[in-house]
């Protein structure tokens, strides 16, 4: 999907001297990202995977026209990154981090209102596996060897339950234009709403793939939207059936606090906006195949 | 992570709210010289675990003589109380706070949460105190005031005043009830909390605004910068199982099945978990050993999967994706080597070099089940089930 990255997107890595931003530099750079990159405060001037470091997101966006980043710093430091990206100019950016507070994400949240829409970036996650568009670029963690070329977007929290769902449709020999892992927290710099929106204006995506779970308003929200707003079809699977009421399921937004927020709950709501629900995590790729076939 | 409540009351008490005389005992000789220190003539005795609906319990006593205050504290330490919110084992009552009776007027809820779909603070308040507000929403919805704060900004006090007239306290209050909210907002955003609720909050016939009972909740993403609130945390209070997983870094959560579950990947954990409740099992638990899925991290998760004795068939799922599934294999291959598995164990390996990986665990001389897909998986791990 153009709208987020495609092959001419120049990435930048923003913890790139470290363990974490050096491997999954090196693996995207083997994908066939066009990775340009990278910032390390106080490493500046020297190189690193054969690629130029920079001590601001600022320079490395002047000298080398960057427009995507994607974060590998420790969550404590990961708020402070995703702002100095959004200032610098960043058309879009992934936040891997899993740990950052709540308290964090509302502050970079307000802090990005001050930019008009054209020129507001798209944060996309933390907490999250990445941005795939297979076969143009990936600035993301994933595995993309199980992504076949085509014209499926994905949008999932989870990481592994957005793979799980890849593989299904590679199987069944249907392929993904793009998928955006939205990650697993309570307050996330996009929303299901937010990338489906993308996905409705994006030519080159025929129906979108939606992978929630418990906890929180936004599959409801985005469901609400697809009701008002979309021609494409939506299908999505919510995950956490079994899930008791009040605890956290591993992801910090994985917790049922509200009505309308139990899995059970959320799949009437989305079946009463019109989208197809995948009754099993098992049959994603079989749901998404069937609305095919009636397109 | 969750708190006490005389620990909740502290902080509230710091942040300028008025709360009830009181101190946390741990023996009832402690109790009763607690009670003469504090004085008056009425006391109640409370059970500190780290739950609501402790009174209905019996987890809350009033007395009205430092005997009885130390009788009532023999009776509680060191019992498991079980309320409708601790599930039927119930949690151990290791401290007993103390604390002056307040002459009650009014009862208010007062709660502060985050509201994920404005992204901001959310007050929210009722004159229906004493209820949980659950029951408030059900049964009294329209007595709920709600108020969205600005974080970028803060409460302001206009915001609390009409919070306060809300409430319908008197004109002569007003003030000392805005302070008070005001001072439950600024621990809720100063302290990286995720709830705070104070239920009741009363108005006594003094006319003295108190919180007299207190829940807080903090973001354990934050603890890292909030040493002081860490220092709280009272592991007795967790399921021991569940300790023994953050300890190392796996997210663990206790449930009543019999299939115990090693995942990796919070996403695809509740999805195997919703695989097994369609295939006729039930979780023993939720485990996400995290996307790496490391051999040390699998190791682990056998230990714990194995010391919960309800388990009766073990279903390990991994998705590979960086890490490669013939590295996750021989992962599965030593953790058994250092841990006894008695019970039927199924396999499902899925993503990178998935061939590799499940002839790696074939040629091992492990006993187990191969499985292909998640719904292959769920139904092999509850065909071991009754067999």
């Amino acid at each position: 999907m153009t709208v987020l990255i495609d092959k001419k997107s120049k990435i930048i890595i923003q913890g790139f001297t470290g363990k974490m931003g050096s491997f999954h530099a090196d693996e995207m750079i083997k994908y066939g990202s066009n990775v340009v990159g990278g910032v390390t405060p106080g490493k500046g001037g020297s190189m690193h995977l054969n690629l130029p470091v920079f001590n601001t997101v600022k320079d490395a966006v002047s000298e080398t026209g960057a427009d995507a980043s994607i974060l590998f710093v420790p969550p404590a430091f990961a708020a402070d990154s995703a702002m100095e990206a959004a200032d610098a100019g960043i058309k879009t950016c992934v936040a891997i981090v899993d740990g950052i507070p709540s308290h964090d994400m509302i502050r970079i949240k307000r802090y990005m209102r001050r930019y008009t829409k054209s020129s507001k970036m798209t944060l996309v996650g933390p907490n999250c596996a990445g941005i795939i568009s297979p076969g143009k670029s990936m600035l993301g963690i994933m595995p993309g060897h199980i992504y076949k070329e085509g014209r499926i977007g994905i949008i999932s929290r989870s990481g592994t339950l957005g793979y799980e769902a890849a593989q299904q449709l590679k199987n069944l020999n249907i392929g993904v234009s793009t998928s955006v892992g939205i990650g697993g927290d309570p307050i996330n710099g996009s929303s299901f709403r937010d990338i489906i929106e993308k996905f409705e204006t994006d030519d080159e995506t025929d129906a979108i793939l939606m992978i929630g779970e418990i906890g929180g308003p936004q599959e409801v929200a985005a469901g609400e939207f697809a009701k008002e707003n979309m021609k494409k079809p939506v299908i999505a699977y919510i995950a956490g059936l079994t899930a008791p009421k009040g605890r956290v399921m591993g992801h910090a937004g994985a917790i049922v606090s509200a009505y309308g927020e139990s899995a059970i709950e959320k799949v009437e709501i989305l079946k009463e906006c019109g989208i197809t629900i995948s009754k099993n995590p098992s049959v994603m790729g079989d749901t998404v195949k069937s609305v095919l076939e009636k397109i | 992570m969750d708190i006490h409540e005389y620990q909740a009351k502290k902080i509230l008490s710091d942040f300028g709210v008025t709360i009830p005389r009181g101190g946390i005992v741990y023996s009832p000789e402690n109790a009763e010289n607690k009670a003469r220190e504090i004085g008056g003539s009425k006391w109640v005795v409370k059970a500190q675990i780290h739950s609501g609906a402790r009174g209905k319990a019996g987890g809350i006593i009033v007395c009205d003589s430092p005997l009885e205050v130390a009788q009532a504290t023999d009776k509680l330490l060191g019992k498991k109380l079980v309320t409708n919110q601790t599930g039927p084992e119930g949690k151990i009552v290791n401290r007993i706070y103390i604390e002056e009776a307040t002459d009650i007027e009014r009862e208010l809820y007062l709660g502060l949460v985050f509201d994920r779909s404005s992204e901001s603070i959310m007050v929210v308040a009722s004159t229906e105190g004493g209820m949980s507000v659950e029951e408030i929403s059900k049964e009294k919805p329209e007595t709920i005031i709600r108020s969205k704060i600005e974080v970028a900004v803060g409460m302001q006090s206009f915001q609390a005043r009409e919070l306060a007239f809300g409430l319908g306290i008197e004109p002569d209050l007003i003030r000392r009830a805005s302070e008070t909210i005001i001072g439950c907002y600024k621990a809720f955003s100063e302290l990286d909390a995720t709830m705070v609720e104070v239920n009741p909050l009363v108005i006594s016939k003094q006319k003295q605004i108190l919180a007299l009972d207190c829940k807080m909740s903090f973001d354990n993403n934050a603890m890292f910068r909030r040493n002081q609130v860490s220092e709280l945390r009272d592991k007795t209070q967790e399921d021991s199982k569940e300790v023994f997983a953050s300890d190392r870094g796996l997210n663990y959560v206790s449930l009543d099945g019999n299939i115990g579950n090693i995942i990796n990947g919070a996403g695809l954990a509740m999805a195997s978990m919703d695989m097994i409740k369609l295939a006729g099992g039930s979780p023993a638990n939720f485990l996400d050993v995290g996307g790496g899925a490391t051999p040390e991290k699998i190791v682990k998760a056998f230990k714990l999967v194995t010391m919960d004795k309800k388990v009766k068939v073990i279903l390990v799922n991994i998705f590979a994706g960086i890490n490669r599934c013939d590295w996750v294999a021989e992962g599965i291959v030593e953790a058994l080597k250092k841990i006894e598995v008695n019970v039927p164990l199924v396999i499902r390996l899925a993503g990178t070099n998935v061939e590799k990986g499940n002839k790696i665990l074939k040629e091992s001389k492990i006993n187990y089940i191969e499985a292909n897909t998640l719904e292959d998986a769920a139904n092999k791990a509850v065909a071991a089930l009754n067999k």
